[in-house]
C-alpha cells in the first residue's frame, strides 16, 4: 500500500516539476511547482516525517510561493516570455547535462550508505513516536545545530541589508 | 583556562568574539538606520564599527591569552590557538579597512554608511570560516561573508564598473557556492558527518582515502575554496572585480576575503583529509600553475590597480605553496605571511587611493613619477610595500617567503620551492617599476602629485603597515613565534576512536 501510494505521489512530483520547467508563463510554472512540493510533503509523511511534511506546505507551498507570485506580479512578468533556451548550442548543452543527470541517477540506483553510516529500520518512526515529531527536529535544531541556526539568520539579514542598499534609489 | 561547551555560560564565553562583533553590528545598524543624512552621520558609523571591530579583536586576544580550549569535543566552533590567530588576522584587516574608508568615502563622494555594517557582517563570516569545526558552519560563514562582499563591491552605485564587479563577483561566487555545497553533500553522504574532526577519523579509520564519493566531495570543495581565494585557473573574476570595486574594498577583498579562504581550507584539509595524499598532488599543481600565471600576467600590466590584482593571484599561489606542504610547519608560515600580505597588500592600495581619483582605475606606473621628491613619506611607505611583495630581505615578506619556501622543503618539495623563486624573481619586473619611477624619473608636471594626499586615518593605516613590515622583517621572532602557536590547533590534541555500530 506505501509503495503504491509513494509511486502516486512520485509520479506527480516529476510530471509537475517538468510541467514546471517547460511552461512559458511564469505564474503556471509556480503553480505547477506548488502541486510538485505538496506531492513531496506527501513522500515526507510516508518517511514518518509528519512535521516536516506540515512545514514543507505550511513553508514552501504556502509563504515562499505567494512569495514568487507576488514578485512576478510586482515585475510584470505574468505574460509570456520567449524561451530561456534559444540555438542549438543552448539545447546540446542542455541535453547534455541531462543525459549525465539520467546516468548518475542510474548508476546510483544500488548504491547504498556504508553500514555503519545507517540508521537502523523503523528507527525515526519509533523516536518521533516516542518523543513526538516536533521534538525529533527540534532537538537537532537548538541544540546541536544552534550556531548554524542563528547564524543563518545572520546571514538573512545581511543579505536583506546588501538588498535594500543596492535596490533602493534614495537613501 | 578549560571551557565546558555543555552549558550556557560557556558556550557564551566560546562565542564571546562573534557575540561581540555581533552585538555591534546591531548597533551600527541601529545608528545607520537612525542617522544617514550626512557624512558626519556616516562617519560616526565608521567609527562605531572601528570600536566594535577593536573590542571584538581584543576579545580574540583575551581568550588566546587565557588559552582557552574546549572541555569535550568542539561541534560547531572550534576552540584553538588557529581559531584566535585567524580571527586578528581578519579584524586587523577590516580595522586597517574602516581607517582607510573613513576619508575615502567621503572623497569618492558616496554616501552610504551601510558600507561599515556590511563590513563588519563580512569580517563576522570569515570568523565563522576560521573558526567553524563543522562544514556547515564554514558553508554560513562563507555565504554571510560573500554576500557582504557583493554589495560592497558593487557600493558606488553610479559607477558602471563598480555594478560590472559586483554582478560578476556575484555570479560567478554563487556558481562556487555551488561547488562548495556539494563538495558538502557528497562528503556527508561518504561519512555520514559534516564535523571535520568526526570526518578525519571516518576518513582514516575506514580507509575512505579511495572512496570515489568522498574524493569527488574534497574535489568540488577545493574548487570552491580555489574560486574564493582566486587560483589560477579559477581566478577569471579576479582582475576585473579587483579593478571596478573600490579601492579601500578592494584592498579588504584582497587581504581579508583571500585570508579567510585560505584558513578554512587549511583547517578543512588538516582536519578531515591529512590522510588523503591526492589533495597534497592537486594542490600542488594549483600552486604552480597560479604562481606562474599571476606573475607572468602581472608585468603586462600598465595600470596599478590591475597590477595588484594580478599580484594578489600570484600571492595566493604562494600561499597555496605554504598549504601544500601540510604540515604545521606550513600552517604556521601560511598564518605569518598572511599577516604580512594583509599589511602590504592594504598599504598598497592605501597609497594608491592616495594617489587617484575616481575609483583609481586610471593609475598607471607613471603616475608614480617623482613622488619620492613631492611627497617623499608616501614613496618610502609604498617602497616598502612593494619590496616586501616582492620578497626583499629585511621586510616581512622576505622571512614570510623563507618560511614558506623552508616548509616546502622540509616537506620534500623542493620542485615548488624552486618555482616559487623563480617566480618571485619574475614579480621583481613589475614590483620595481613604481619604486624606480618615484624616485628616478622626474615629475610629468609642476603641479603633478599636489593633490596626493593621505589624511587622518589613511595616513595612519600607511604608516602603520610599512612600520610593521620593517619591523617584522627585523625582528621576526615575537610574530613567528604567534604564528607557531597559532598553528598547534590544527592538530587535534586527542584522538578520537570510533565507535562500531
Amino acid at each position: 500500500m506505501v509503495l503504491g501510494v509513494f509511486w502516486v505521489f512520485a509520479g506527480v512530483a516529476i510530471v509537475s516539476a517538468f510541467l514546471c520547467i517547460t511552461r512559458r508563463s511564469p505564474v503556471a510554472s509556480a503553480l505547477w511547482l506548488i502541486l510538485t512540493l505538496f506531492s513531496l510533503a506527501g513522500i515526507f509523511v510516508l518517511l514518518d516525517a509528519q512535521f516536516i511534511a506540515a512545514l514543507q506546505v505550511l513553508v514552501y507551498a504556502g509563504a515562499i510561493m505567494v512569495l514568487f507570485l507576488f514578485v512576478i506580479m510586482l515585475l510584470n512578468l505574468g505574460r509570456q516570455g520567449p524561451s530561456d533556451l534559444r540555438g542549438w548550442p543552448g539545447r546540446l548543452v542542455a541535453a547534455a547535462l541531462g543525459l549525465l543527470l539520467a546516468a548518475e541517477l542510474w548508476a546510483v540506483r544500488t548504491w547504498a550508505p556504508e553500514e555503519h553510516l545507517r540508521l537502523p529500520e523503523g528507527a525515526i518512526a519509533r523516536m518521533s513516536e516516542a518523543e513526538g515529531p516536533v521534538h525529533v527536529i527540534s532537538d537537532a535544531l537548538f541544540r546541536e545545530y544552534l550556531i548554524p541556526f542563528e547564524l543563518t539568520s545572520v546571514l538573512l539579514l545581511a543579505a536583506i541589508v546588501g538588498a535594500v542598499v543596492l535596490a533602493k534609489r534614495r537613501l | 583556562m578549560v571551557i565546558d561547551l555543555n552549558n550556557t555560560a560557556g558556550l557564551l564565553l566560546a562565542l564571546a568574539p562573534e557575540l561581540v562583533l555581533g552585538f555591534w553590528c546591531l548597533v551600527v545598524m541601529i545608528w545607520v538606520a537612525w542617522r544617514h543624512g550626512s557624512f558626519e552621520d556616516q562617519w560616526v558609523a565608521g567609527v562605531l564599527s572601528l570600536a566594535g571591530l577593536v573590542m571584538a579583536l581584543g576579545t580574540v586576544i583575551w581568550l588566546w591569552a587565557s588559552d582557552a580550549r574546549a572541555a569535550q569535543l568542539a561541534g560547531m566552533m572550534a576552540l584553538d590557538p588557529y581559531r584566535y590567530a585567524t580571527a586578528v588576522l581578519f579584524l586587523l584587516g577590516a580595522i586597517l579597512t574602516v581607517l582607510l574608508s573613513l576619508d575615502y568615502l567621503k572623497r569618492e563622494g558616496v554616501r552610504i554608511p551601510e558600507y561599515y555594517l556590511l563590513l563588519l557582517f563580512g569580517t563576522l563570516g570569515m570568523m565563522f570560516m576560521g573558526g567553524g569545526s563543522d562544514l556547515i558552519v564554514i558553508f554560513l560563514g562563507l555565504e554571510l561573508m560573500s554576500v557582504a562582499v557583493y554589495v560592497l563591491a558593487g557600493i558606488d552605485r553610479r559607477s558602471p564598473f563598480c555594478a560590472e564587479a559586483a554582478l560578476k563577483y556575484f555570479l560567478l561566487g554563487a556558481f562556487a557556492s555551488g561547488f562548495f555545497l556539494y563538495g558538502i553533500a557528497l562528503i556527508y553522504g561518504a561519512t555520514g558527518t559534516t564535523n571535520l574532526v568526526l570526518i578525519g577519523t571516518q576518513v582514516s579509520g575506514f580507509a575512505l582515502s579511495s572512496n570515489l564519493m568522498a574524493l569527488l566531495g574534497l574535489g568540488l570543495l577545493l574548487i570552491g575554496f580555489a574560486f574564493k581565494v582566486a587560483a589560477v585557473p579559477f581566478h577569471m573574476w579576479t582582475p576585473d572585480v579587483y579593478d571596478g570595486s573600490p579601492t579601500p574594498v578592494t584592498g579588504y577583498m584582497a587581504a581579508a576575503v583571500k585570508a579567510a579562504g585560505f584558513a578554512a581550507l587549511l583547517r578543512v584539509l588538516f582536519h578531515s583529509f591529512g590522510g588523503v595524499v591526492v589533495w597534497h598532488e592537486a594542490l600542488w599543481w594549483l600552486a604552480v600553475i597560479t604562481m606562474v600565471a599571476g606573475n607572468l600576467v602581472a608585468l603586462a600590466q600598465r595600470q596599478l590597480k590591475r597590477m595588484l590584482a594580478y599580484s594578489s593571484i600570484a600571492h595566493a599561489g604562494y600561499l597555496l605553496a605554504a598549504v601544500t606542504s601540510g604540515s604545521s610547519a606550513g600552517a604556521a608560515a601560511f598564518l605569518f605571511y598572511a599577516l604580512a600580505y594583509t599589511l602590504m597588500t592594504i598599504g598598497a592600495f592605501a597609497v594608491l587611493a592616495a594617489a587617484g581619483r575616481g575609483g583609481e582605475r586610471g593609475v598607471s606606473v607613471d603616475d608614480l613619477n617623482g613622488l619620492g621628491s613631492r611627497r617623499p613619506w608616501l614613496a618610502a611607505a609604498m617602497t616598502v610595500f612593494m619590496l616586501s611583495l616582492l620578497g626583499f630581505p629585511g621586510t616581512a615578506g622576505f622571512i614570510g617567503k623563507w618560511y614558506i619556501l623552508s616548509a616546502a622543503i622540509d616537506a620534500n618539495q623542493q620542485l615548488l620551492a624552486v618555482v616559487l623563486v623563480l617566480t618571485s624573481v619574475i614579480s621583481a619586473g613589475y614590483y620595481l617599476p613604481p619604486v624606480m619611477a618615484m624616485y628616478m624619473r622626474a615629475p610629468s608636471s609642476p603641479e603633478a602629485h599636489s593633490e596626493t594626499t593621505v589624511a587622518g586615518g589613511a595616513r595612519l593605516v600607511v604608516a602603520l603597515s610599512a612600520a610593521l613590515l620593517v619591523v617584522f622583517g627585523f625582528w621576526p621572532n615575537a610574530a613567528l613565534e604567534a604564528a607557531r602557536r597559532g598553528s598547534t590547533g590544527l592538530t587535534p590534541a586527542v584522538v578520537y576512536t570510533v565507535e562500531g555500530p
